[in-house]
């Protein structure tokens, strides 16, 4: 569709008029004979919503809200033509089969063998062995080889040595899908544990002697505690109500030597509206402070955030600092249980601080345990009520800890905002479906290829240059202050605001900080070759001569440049008042001003925008992918000149 | 850039040739220039009832008035206490923070700063046009504006050397009336009258700056923590008293005249912060001169509250130092 305008969410002024294309896996908005030849691509796959606004005077406003928080606002001027993009867009948004997934027809360019070897990247025997496992308590089970104990959990899963396969099994039935207790993580220092499971089926006063052999097989496995602690992660009112449904919790005097504590993590129904009235906040044009901050308390998302930390504080303080072992679990285990786990593991541990770690431990706790990936966000079209952020509230612990402990992490936020990205984009074939089953059964890892082997390749743009590996922060465990500390969780504007690009520091100092690191060791390197040149060369008597002039060129080298200053920003509409005051020509030049050029050194290669460009064969007829700045798929990003500066005061 | 305090038009409509006449010496013929009041309308009209008031259309044609209004006095100062408190209030969950947080709101009076000291940087730099800024008496929002404006239009004053300067003209002699003004701080009962957070409220705006261009400024919060305490209280004579006068004159006290002698009788802060020893501290090892302006984002997400100032004594800030230590170390290896 020609001469559609894309309209700019901060300043109405930057309007871009151009040609909007769509393909079996894009959106494609192309701008019209700007010398950049800026394109917008969007996967069908990051489409939330779509919204039909109102016609107006110049056309028809189309809204499309992606999982990733771009929000695009386009405006169409035949309603005709609108309302056709509006239908195949609801289409292509909400796909039936997996084949119609971008990852069946991502291609990379990679061979057989290539494929292969970036699904083992990350091996989840390994990590068990780097925990220590098999030992004398914990051992691995096939018990559900099959898949005939539970089809939401892997193949293989670690159980304590004295669980026998009968108690696993009764204990399995005993537990709502089956899910029964299995370890997430041991502690090879003392032999405490986390397990995560489901509910149990025990109603208002059911018992299983399986299953609560089972619990008892935990705590032997730690033989330096007597008991174990069982979390439940629902709030109590919600865990009584399940009771009446036949499920419910442990009861302290059916299972011998357990601690039971709540820890009230809200359901993922509130999680969903939360995160829905927190975007709003973010639609608001021109919000004053208080819009801000009432509209952030309202949604209560920052509450669930800490509710979270706070959960996972409980039990890596447990863990390391009592010694005891914990049973987790919420209703189905596989929500709030895969958050929980995960960040008490990521502050137990500092190798789930490395970015290898990291990704095994999204392996671990979230992909092998049948986190619901399909259907909390809707790779196909599902029930709406199933989707929820469980992830990215993950994702969002992560990067409040981050903010705390800048020099913990080896990753930087690139990596986590990626990481959300693609859980989206299906670009990857990791996060599709609903269980390790059922991947198996598509043969995902036949036909598609890992998202963990892409970004390891563009690891450098994702490391984080504070981290050094003997840092006081990286070793051991983290401990974030639980109280008073609620000035402490912050709006991730870096996640929810993303594509706004006015928002943002311009400057980014971690490649900044990444630069000056490769600069210094390049130095440091050549300075070594250096030294051991004029050693030999001392050694071989040579005149003065040839000294100095290598000691000249040393001194070249050392002043490293940082020669971004260059960019520049403009100002954001302060106000409109000078509305009447005629406004300098254009023409006079913003030479200072000239906003951001995209170019190679800007951009990152890996940025998920532009490899979904990059790709020849995602069916794209008359465009060539590689515009010559090399993507330019950010939205909203200034480019060239920007000679439309004044007129907003015109 | 000009500043000055209110007109006394009061409510006969006074008018004074000279002083349109001295307005007129900035403007060329046919050129306009734009009056950045940082009062309300109303509140501006009210000042004519005391005496006070605005310029008169008719009598100042070529100059445009644009209304900013700006929180100064006790609301200020009980902004500042509020906010202290919730920051101390251990009790508060999260579930009531945020607004919590907007009650005081100290945050909104950061953001109207800077959109304020945006406006009259715009109007300089985009409009080419020339500025007066001025609220009642030229002494609080006023220097605000005008002090927040140049760090945002000129290099120079974003320098260690170029921001003392900055600080000594546009508070220091402008006659910001310290000794008033900083005089108490937020846990005080005595709730002086004459007491307000203006150069706190300066600070944060200038915090706000370095976070959102962190390569763009030649100090660090440090500086900002250290100017922050010497206001209230100092080992030096840099902020003492009320304006140059007082400092030199000296002041009444009573019936008796206090001589200050500031120059003779004290250091200045400036000296020892200069010293080559103490200097390094206060410097931003992420510093690389930038010729251009820098226009802040005063959208809500791009506003924090500093925590470096507001939570200094409630939470450990060793992790973070440690993060400044190593970007030290980094940098400082090339």
């Amino acid at each position: 569709v020609e001469n559609v305008w894309l309209l700019d969410r901060l300043s109405s002024r930057k309007a871009a008029l151009g040609t909007l294309y769509l393909t079996a896996t894009h959106v494609i908005f192309a701008e019209n004979g700007s010398e950049t030849r800026k394109e917008t691509w969007v996967l069908h796959s990051q489409i939330s919503s779509i919204e039909k606004q109102a016609t107006t005077a110049t056309g028809c406003p189309l809204l499309i809200r992606c999982k990733n928080f771009q929000v695009i606002q386009l405006v169409i001027p035949q309603e005709r033509d609108c309302h056709d993009v509006y239908i195949s867009l609801i289409r292509l948004a909400r796909p039936v089969k997996y084949e119609e997934l971008y990852c069946f027809s991502f291609n990379p360019k990679l061979d057989k063998e290539e494929r292969e070897q970036g699904w083992k990247l990350v091996d989840l025997n390994e990590e068990y062995n780097r925990m220590g496992i098999p030992n004398n308590y914990w051992q691995i089970s096939d018990v559900n080889r099959d898949y005939g104990v539970c089809d939401s959990y892997p193949t293989e899963v670690y159980v304590p040595k004295s669980a026998t396969a009968h108690i696993i099994v009764g204990s399995s039935k005993f537990r709502s899908r089956r899910r029964f207790p299995a370890l997430s993580y041991y502690c090879k220092d003392n032999n405490a544990s986390i397990c995560r499971s489901s509910q149990p089926l025990s109603g208002f006063s059911a018992r299983c002697l399986e299953d609560e052999q089972m619990l008892q097989a935990i705590r032997k496995a730690n033989p330096g505690s007597d008991f174990i602690y069982v979390v439940d992660t629902r709030p109590k009112l919600n865990a009584m109500a399940n009771r009446a449904a036949g499920k419910g919790y442990e009861n302290e005097d059916n299972y011998s030597n357990i601690k039971f504590q709540f820890i009230g993590i809200e359901n993922i129904h509130v999680m969903r509206n939360s995160l829905q009235k927190m975007l709003e906040v973010c639609e608001l044009k021109s919000p004053s402070m208080s819009d801000f901050l009432w509209g952030l308390e309202n949604s209560g998302w920052l509450k669930h955030i800490k509710a979270i930390m706070d959960a996972g504080i409980f039990i890596a303080k447990a863990v390391a600092e009592e010694g005891v072992s914990v049973l987790v679990h919420c209703s189905d285990g596989w929500d709030r249980t895969a958050q929980v786990c995960s960040v008490a593991s990521l502050l137990l541990d500092p190798y789930y601080r490395t970015m290898k770690g990291f990704m095994v431990l999204i392996e671990k706790d979230w992909v092998s345990f049948g986190h619901k990936f399909n259907h909390r966000y809707g790779n196909l079209d599902g029930d709406p009520k199933e989707i929820s952020p469980v992830i990215d509230q993950f994702i969002e612990c992560v990067w409040q800890l981050m903010e705390q402990f800048p020099c913990a992490f080896e990753f930087n936020e690139r990596f986590l905002i990626h990481i959300q990205h693609h859980i989206y984009s299906c670009q990857f074939g990791n996060f599709l479906c609903n269980s390790q089953k059922e991947r198996r059964e598509l043969r995902i890892q036949e036909r598609t290829y890992s998202l963990w082997a892409h970004l390891w390749k563009n690891r450098a743009d994702y490391l984080n240059p504070l981290y050094r590996s003997h840092h006081s922060q990286t070793q051991g465990a983290l401990y974030p202050q639980m109280a008073p500390c609620n000035f402490l969780y912050k709006f991730w504007s870096g996640m929810y605001n993303r594509f706004e690009k006015g928002l943002h520091p311009r400057q980014s100092v971690t490649d900044y900080l990444m630069a000056v690191k490769e600069e210094t060791q390049q130095l440091e390197e050549e300075l070594e070759v250096l030294a051991e040149r004029l050693e030999n060369l001392q050694k071989s008597q040579l005149n003065d001569n040839k000294v100095k002039s290598m000691q000249q060129d040393r001194s070249k080298h050392l002043g490293l440049s940082t020669s971004n200053n260059s960019l520049a920003n403009t100002p954001q509409e302060y106000s409109s008042d000078l509305k009447s005051f005629p406004s300098r020509s254009p023409s006079q030049g913003d030479e200072e001003d000239s906003a951001l050029i995209l170019t190679q050194d800007n951009l990152k290669s890996s940025d998920p925008d532009l490899s979904a460009n990059s790709d020849q064969e995602s069916g794209v007829e008359d465009l060539s992918c590689r515009s010559p700045s090399g993507g330019g798929c950010l939205p909203s990003e200034d480019s060239g000149k920007d000679s439309d500066e004044a007129v907003f005061l015109a | 850039m000009l500043r000055s305090s209110q007109p006394l038009t009061g409510p006969n409509r006074k008018r004074c040739r000279e002083d349109e006449m001295l307005l007129g010496t900035v403007l060329d013929e046919g050129e306009r220039g734009f009056i950045i009041d940082t009062r309300s309308a109303q509140a501006a009209k009210q000042a004519r009832m005391t005496g006070g008031g605005t310029e008169p259309k008719s009598f100042y044609p070529q100059w445009r008035r644009l209304h900013r209004p700006l929180e100064r006095g006790r609301p200020l100062q009980e902004s500042f206490t509020k906010l202290v408190e919730a920051c101390n209030d251990t009790s508060i969950n999260m579930d009531r923070w945020l607004s919590r947080l907007e009650s005081c709101r100290w945050l909104s009076h950061v953001k109207a700063a800077l959109s304020t000291a945006c406006l009259a940087a715009q109007c300089l730099d985009r409009e080419e046009a020339n500025v007066l800024v001025h609220g009642a008496e030229g002494t609080d929002t006023t220097l605000l504006v005008t002090a927040l404006a140049q760090v945002i239009l000129d290099p120079s004053c974003r320098t260690l050397t170029g921001f003392q300067g900055l600080l000594e003209r546009e508070w220091i002699e402008a006659g910001h009336p310290f000794h008033l003004r900083c005089a108490r701080s937020a846990y005080s009962h005595a709730r002086l009258k004459q007491e307000a957070p203006l150069f706190l409220l300066f600070l944060d705006c200038m915090w706000q700056l370095s976070r959102q261009f962190p390569f763009s400024l030649e100090f660090s919060e440090r500086l900002l923590l250290t100017l922050f305490d010497n206001a209230y209280a100092s080992a030096y004579g840099t902020f003492l008293c009320n304006n140059e006068k007082e400092r030199r004159v000296g002041r009444e006290v009573g019936t008796a005249l206090c001589l200050c002698k500031v120059k003779e009788s004290t250091h200045s802060l400036w000296a020892w912060l200069n010293q080559p020893g103490e200097k390094q501290q206060y410097l931003n090892p992420l510093y690389s001169h930038n010729a251009l302006v820098i226009w802040p984002s005063v959208e809500p997400q791009s506003i924090q509250l500093w925590q470096g100032l507001f939570f200094r004594w409630i939470r450990s800030s060793q992790y973070l130092d440690e993060a400044w230590a190593e970007i030290q170390r980094l940098v400082e290896g090339s």
